[in-house]
């Protein structure tokens, strides 16, 4: 098999070199940068179902239900079913959030527009009621979980955290590669053709409802999955991970990169990660009006994102 | 008995804030087709401006207690009508026209902004206003039920304010006008109705309503940032179950939801939240337009 | 004496005091090519909306190839072998003229989309083609849809229609939105593409000459009623039918003679 045919188009090659050269920087960064670009990643894969879901033409303002479900599956598997190992733990929180997206996604793909943003963030708000009285699960404190195993092992201190990294470029390499094929394939597509004619998808003999329900169950998948990462990394889960603010940061990153390109998510995540840690530190009674501001100005005057500023050449095309 | 009686004069209570809340909420979208996250802000500075002047009035000799009741729905109004007009003329007129989930997005970026703009204005730490609370005294109902009579005021409030808002929409010539719009705007314009003016004053007295619940509340509770966030998914789910668009819609909604959540907490509280959002979902699976609200017209 | 591949019994609906449908009983044999005229309002809309399963009656019955399809969803319908097109052309304005083929391809194919399996394949590429050949829009290939001119439009919706290869045809007012003297270019362009796969049609219209060239039948609308059905030449020669919907101007002889 060659090359040309491996690979469905140039970008991907580009994805996996892009992939292997954060890889490479796991043991040459200094350990604090690759704490930081973890947890950016992982955001990065929440934010991943936001973009899922836009390009269906649907806004998840309650995206933190499967971030947070993500994070308290690790957490709980750790702490309780005594499970240790990395990947067995975030297998466990994916799987967690994709169950839960499957138990809510029919009712929830029922509805469009202001219902399904509202009903999604009502949603999460439920699960973090409930966490928050809650005291079995630390309440409004949540608990810690324990260090990893990797196959055996146990790193410490720095290894751990540039094994975390490590772990969580190749969760973002893959998930951006499948995502790539993703928007390319008949499903991705027809997704689109939802957002832009509901009726005429439905007319031409599928089902529009089925279609979102796969891409809803897809973005809890993804978002699980970046919980689970986040929760390994940060050795912390608290119920401000379900928070209506922390659903909106997702929204807010998803509108600064686009739904156009696989990397707009990613380097937004970055970005808003690096100047969130600025704020935070210099200014962190403005943090959520600069948001807004951005926000503001975003709709206003780049509809599409930062990406529409690189790609002002083509016309609306999805790589 | 007792415990039916609570749960009906709880249920009175709670579903009188809801109305009071939403109303406002409700109101703004049915014309402007706008859902106002932000809703939630005029209800947090509303509380926060009412919890201020009130702390000032009774800290030092500013006259007769009970004036402090005259300064909560004067707050609100002030208030409300200031940060709606120029949230309105500022930003909104500009957007009119526009998809409805992006003014959701717009109106929670303002919500961002806001809910810091009241940190920087008010600080960090609660605010505590129950001088008006404790005035009105307690009532009785039997050997072991107290109500405050703040709280049964505003029952009394949420009907008055509901009675204003029914004879201002069908009685006067404005209201009908109103009417017209949140039927249809298009038509409206068409007509000759000053839709500008219309939106302005809505989304003020949209404003102050909201503002409103916040100055009446404020005397109940304590006073600190976040109080905004927690009304919004609650007042969508009354005007939701209501009908978007609807005066008649929020208070049905809010009987609803109201009576449902007393139900809850006085027999099983910790299903309170469940029980909320789960009448939401029931209302909008068996009728997804809500209890009054209207059907959309055909698209093909 | 052909098979009756479309059938209504009583067919009825009605919005609160309004009677868009009244008693609706047509009965379309395959093969037929049959024109629906009646003015604005008269419920030929409602009546395709209705067959095709996105408006359900209020009472009645619908039959297509001789069972019932009350209740069953528009994409189940067009599953069965009944297609439509729409008053307004319903397309993918973001996508490409291509991708609107190949969506409706996919559609077509009666598989559940892939996840990983592209879109975008030669096959789907050469059959596009095909049908884009067919209908004369080839220059607008790699178009977005919205940029497109309304006749192209038209077209393209009423070849995404026709891909799954129907049994049967609903066109809500194909030439509406399209300038005069491409009215009949599009319709010759369409019927004999319908004409090559054997597809029963019936479609809405109010130019009369362009009804009158291509039917060998016409139903006539007014207020939610049939006020006439058979033959060209008798329909447009009826009373009613010339009170409420064409007019007393028309030359009949002359529309007529084009097709008879």
């Amino acid at each position: 098999m060659s090359l040309r045919k491996f690979f469905a188009s140039p970008t991907e090659p580009a994805l996996l070199l892009a992939a292997a050269v954060f890889a490479a920087g796991a043991w040459v960064m200094p350990a604090w940068l690759a704490f930081l670009l973890t947890l950016a990643l992982a955001k990065a894969l929440v934010v991943l179902g936001v973009v899922i879901q836009m390009r269906a033409g649907l806004v998840s303002f309650g995206q933190a239900l499967f971030y947070c479900i993500g994070g308290y599956g690790v957490g709980l598997a750790s702490q309780y079913l005594g499970v240790g190992d990395a990947f067995a733990l975030l297998a466990l929180g994916t799987v967690a959030a994709t169950l839960m997206a499957l138990a809510c996604g029919w009712l929830l793909t029922r509805y469009r527009e202001i219902f399904y943003a509202m009903l999604t963030l009502a949603l999460s708000m439920i699960l973090y009621g409930v966490l928050v009285k809650s005291s079995a699960l630390g309440s409004t404190d949540g608990f810690n979980v324990s260090p990893p195993s990797f196959l055996g092992w146990v790193p410490e201190g720095d290894a751990r955290k540039r094994t975390l990294y490590l772990l969580t470029v190749f969760a973002a390499g893959a998930v951006a590669l499948g995502f790539h094929r993703f928007m390319v394939s008949s499903l991705g597509r027809v997704t689109e053709a939802v957002r832009e004619n509901e009726i005429r998808v439905e007319y031409l003999g599928l089902s529009p409802q089925r279609m979102l329900f796969a891409n809803y169950v897809l973005a809890a998948c993804v978002s699980g999955l970046g919980g689970g990462l986040t929760a390994l990394a940060s050795g912390h889960i608290d119920p401000d991970m379900a928070i209506w603010t922390t659903s909106g940061e997702f929204v807010f990153i998803a509108i600064l990169g686009g739904t156009g390109h696989v990397v707009a998510p990613f380097i937004g995540a970055i970005v808003f990660s690096v100047l969130r840690t600025f704020a935070i530190q210099e200014a962190p009674n403005t943090w959520q009006m600069t948001l807004g501001i951005t926000l503001l100005a975003l709709i206003l005057f780049l509809p599409k994102g930062l990406w529409s500023l690189v790609d002002r050449s083509k016309p609306e095309v999805s790589a | 008995m007792t415990t039916l009686l609570a749960i009906l004069i709880d249920g009175a209570i709670y579903a009188s804030w809801l109305f009071l809340v939403a109303a406002g909420m409700t109101i703004i979208y049915g014309v402007m087709r706008v859902l106002n996250m932000a809703h939630g802000s005029f209800y947090a500075i509303g509380a926060y401006s009412a919890a201020s002047l009130v702390s000032w009035y009774f800290s030092g000799e500013h006259g007769g207690p009970y004036w402090s009741l005259l300064i909560l729905p004067a707050c609100a109004i002030v208030a409300g009508a200031i940060i709606g007009l120029a949230i309105e003329q500022g930003l909104l007129r500009f957007l009119r026209g526009s998809d409805e989930i992006l003014m959701v997005i717009v109106t929670y970026a303002l919500l961002l902004i806001l809910e810091d703009a009241t940190k920087l204005i008010w600080g960090v730490n609660p605010y505590f206003a129950y001088q008006p609370y404790k005035l009105l005294g307690q009532t009785a109902f039997g050997a072991h039920l107290r109500f405050a009579n703040y709280d049964l005021m505003l029952i009394g409030v949420a009907i008055v304010i509901g009675l204003l808002a029914w004879a201002a929409l069908n009685r006067t010539n404005k209201g009908r006008l109103l009417r017209a719009v949140i039927h249809d705007r298009e038509i409206a314009i068409a007509m000759g109705v000053n839709v500008n003016a219309m939106f302005a004053a809505t989304f003020a007295i949209g404003a102050i309503l909201g503002a409103l619940a916040g100055a009446l509340t404020a005397p109940a509770i304590s006073v600190s940032p976040g109080i905004g966030v927690e009304v919004i998914v609650l007042a969508f789910a009354v005007i939701v179950v209501g009908g978007l668009g609807s005066i008649g819609g929020a208070a049905a909604g809010a009987v609803l939801v109201g009576l449902s959540r007393s139900f809850a907490v006085h027999i099983a509280p910790e299903i309170e939240l469940f029980v909320i959002y789960g009448v939401m979902f029931l209302v909008l699976a068996i009728r997804p337009q809500g209890l009054f609200g209207q059907t959309l017209a055909r698209r093909i | 004496m052909s098979a009756i591949i479309l059938e209504t019994r009583s067919l009825t609906r009605t919005f609160g005091a309004v009677v868009a449908a009244r008693e609706l009983n047509v009965r379309i044999a395959q093969g037929e090519i049959v024109g629906v005229i009646g003015s604005n309002g008269a419920g030929k809309t409602t009546f395709i909306n209705m067959v095709t399963g996105y408006l359900p009656p209020s009472s009645g019955d619908i039959l297509f190839d001789g069972n019932s399809v009350l209740g069953r969803k528009p994409r189940d319908i067009t599953r069965m072998g009944m297609a439509r097109s729409f008053q307004v052309a319903q397309l993918f304005p973001k996508l490409t003229v291509m991708e609107n083929a190949m969506v409706s391809l996919v559609a077509a194919e009666g598989t559940q989309p892939s996840f990983l399996r592209p879109l975008d394949t030669p096959q789907r590429r050469e059959r596009a083609n095909a049908i884009f050949e067919e209908f004369g829009v080839s220059r607008y290939r790699d178009a977005f849809v919205s940029t497109v001119p309304q006749g192209t439009r038209k077209l393209v919706d009423i070849a995404m229609a026709l891909v799954s290869r129907p049994r049967m045809l609903l066109l809500d007012e194909p030439t509406s939105g399209v300038s005069s003297e491409e009215k009949f270019a599009l319709m010759d362009t369409v019927m004999s593409v319908v004409r090559q796969y054997g597809v029963t049609v019936l479609f809405v219209e109010h130019d009369m000459e362009i009804v009158a060239r291509y039917v060998t039948r016409i139903i006539a609308f007014y207020s939610g009623e049939i006020i006439a059905d058979g033959p060209p030449r008798s329909v447009l020669g009826d009373a009613r039918v010339q009170e409420f919907v064409i007019g007393r101007d028309l030359n009949v002889d002359s529309a007529v003679g084009e097709s008879a």
